[in-house]
């Protein structure tokens, strides 16, 4: 018999849990059924080769978000997912609200098509990529990385998308620049919530060059197998899994290449909680709470603590960015 | 008012208080806290703490605007004692489930974060007056020393905001509501009481 590790299945091959339970719903006559092969093998048995069967309605929806992936040795391993239903209610993107259910509620008004991300700064001539050439540009991959977030929660995440690093090759950035900037989409007539907090809008975020470069920071496309969700950054956004989550710009229309640190959204608003590299680092406390440990997302009240690793469980790949480099107070 | 209907008015008050706790308890039961179920129960018992508490101090204004609402006096306790329960949990949780009650990290948490100082010295604050509001300890202190004692009530809210606002991230907006709420009480009393006082002079005057 041959027993796959989980480690070893596609992302698009693993039934999210609210899938599965909608089909249990749909499909309660044939409960019995079926019950015996989910448990022994949920993971494993297709959700959408199991909606094949049995659900139209379902496949035509999966068809239009599903998106061809490939696996990736850069994958997390030995972790549990965080379920889809978690990874898309409970979300920081304040264009939004300032709630974590908010962005699941509202963000249904961002318009994904046609978008466009337009490159420029220290650039050899400025570029306009169409969504659909950058998901072309690449083979898509399943990443699954940890996911820690500035307030002490964390996630485990089945993304989908390409190094960063491929598309940044495309846009012949010139010598001098030394940072990257990420500018978020914005537009108040359609973000009707931006006032419920002081920010500056648009979103802004940004890396250090050799940052944007490393093979881990994600240009994202998707989650389990599909599309990103709107209220998770949708169409396209960055994912730095050893940064704070903040670090990870949602819906990107403005990637520009600078010379000078970027003013970004969240040091703007107070450079001493948000530093610029915000690498999770459970030695430098938050002024305002201790980093030492989170609260993994989706798990019992009394099951959630656990201990924060340094650059988020990824020092062995990214800690020689920072050789030489005093953390503490380039935090 | 009659006495029925004084008894069903404390009755309805006592499932809206108990409204939040049962409905936190039900959830922990059938595993419906939601994505962080640490956060919800913190944030849960700590805003309703602040709203009780806020509740309660709008008590002696309402009395001041009209004598006919004198007998909300007989819901101040209840209401006082509820915010107090609410704040209790809060302060647990964050003891249990954010904590571990490892009291090293307590220890640097009450000397080094403001948002915790203020948020605990507003829960000190309000030991006092959870226990002495029996009527036997009222009677004890007579009612001048307990009104003074009691006065420490605002110290507590303005602590208990002040430790919201410390919590948020800075630019998020959402302790505005109970802010303005509890200025509009504390502002309310001495306005309240300038116009009465006035009336009572003019009355006598007259």
């Amino acid at each position: 018999m041959l027993i796959r590790k989980p480690s070893d299945i596609p992302s698009s091959e693993i039934t999210s849990e609210s899938s599965y339970k909608d089909f249990l719903s749909r499909r309660r006559f044939l409960r019995t059924a079926i019950s015996g092969a989910a448990a022994a093998g949920g993971a494993v048995l297709g959700a959408d080769r199991v909606a094949d069967l049995l659900s139209p309605g379902t496949t035509a929806l999966a068809d239009a978000t599903k998106l061809q992936t490939v696996k990736s040795p850069l994958s997390t391993t030995g972790e549990q997912l965080t379920s889809f239903e978690d990874i898309t209610h409970y979300n920081n993107y304040y264009e939004f609200g300032v709630q974590k259910s908010d962005p699941a509620k509202n963000a249904g008004v961002l318009p994904t098509r046609p978008w466009t991300v337009k490159v420029d700064g220290l650039v050899k001539q400025p570029k306009t990529f169409d969504i659909d050439a950058l998901l072309k540009l690449r083979p898509l991959e399943d990443r699954v990385y940890r996911h820690r977030c500035v307030e002490a929660w964390s996630m485990v995440i089945p993304w989908v998308g390409y190094s960063l690093s491929e598309f940044i090759k495309q846009c012949d950035p010139l010598p001098s620049a030394k940072y990257v900037q990420f500018l978020s989409y914005y537009d108040k007539k359609v973000e009707k919530w931006t006032d419920e907090s002081s920010i500056f809008w648009p979103y802004s975020e940004g890396l250090r060059m050799d940052e944007a470069m490393h093979p881990l920071t994600l240009l994202t496309f998707g989650l389990y197998g599909q599309v990103l969700p709107n209220q998770d950054g949708a169409p396209v956004r960055i994912v730095v899994p050893w940064k704070y989550g903040f670090k990870s710009a949602k819906s990107i229309v403005t990637v520009r290449f600078v010379e000078k640190m970027p003013e970004t959204t969240w040091y703007q608003q107070n450079p001493r909680e948000y530093g610029f590299y915000s690498n999770v680092n459970p030695n430098h406390d938050h002024p305002r709470w201790s980093q030492k440990t989170e609260r993994r997302i989706g798990q019992p009240f009394y099951a959630q603590r656990r201990t924060t690793l340094m650059f988020n469980g990824y020092a062995e790949q990214v800690a020689s960015l920072y050789n030489g480099m005093n953390l503490d107070r380039n935090y | 008012m009659s006495r029925k209907t004084l008894i069903t008015l404390k009755t309805l008050t006592w499932i809206a208080c108990l409204g939040p706790f049962l409905m936190l308890v039900y959830e922990a039961v059938t595993n419906n806290l939601g994505p962080d179920p640490s956060s919800n129960i913190a944030l849960t018992t700590g805003y309703n703490a602040l709203l009780i508490l806020i509740l309660s101090l709008a008590v002696t204004p309402l009395r001041l605007l009209s004598p006919r609402l004198s007998w909300l006096i007989k819901f101040r306790r209840l209401l006082g004692l509820f915010a107090f329960f609410y704040a209790t949990i809060h302060l647990a949780t964050y003891l249990a489930l954010y904590l571990n009650f490892d009291w090293n990290v307590f220890k640097t948490d009450i000397t080094k974060r403001r948002f915790i100082i203020a948020g605990f010295a507003a829960w000190i604050l309000l030991v006092p007056l959870a226990l002495t509001s029996t009527t036997w300890a009222i009677r004890k202190l007579g009612g001048k020393q307990w009104n003074r004692l009691h006065k420490l009530v605002y110290l507590a809210a303005i602590g208990g905001i002040i430790h919201y606002w410390w919590q948020v991230k800075p630019g998020v907006l959402s302790p505005m509501n109970l802010t303005i709420s509890l200025a509009v009480l504390l502002l309310a009393r001495p306005v309240l009481l300038f116009i009465q006082k006035r009336k009572t002079r003019r009355a006598v005057a007259a």
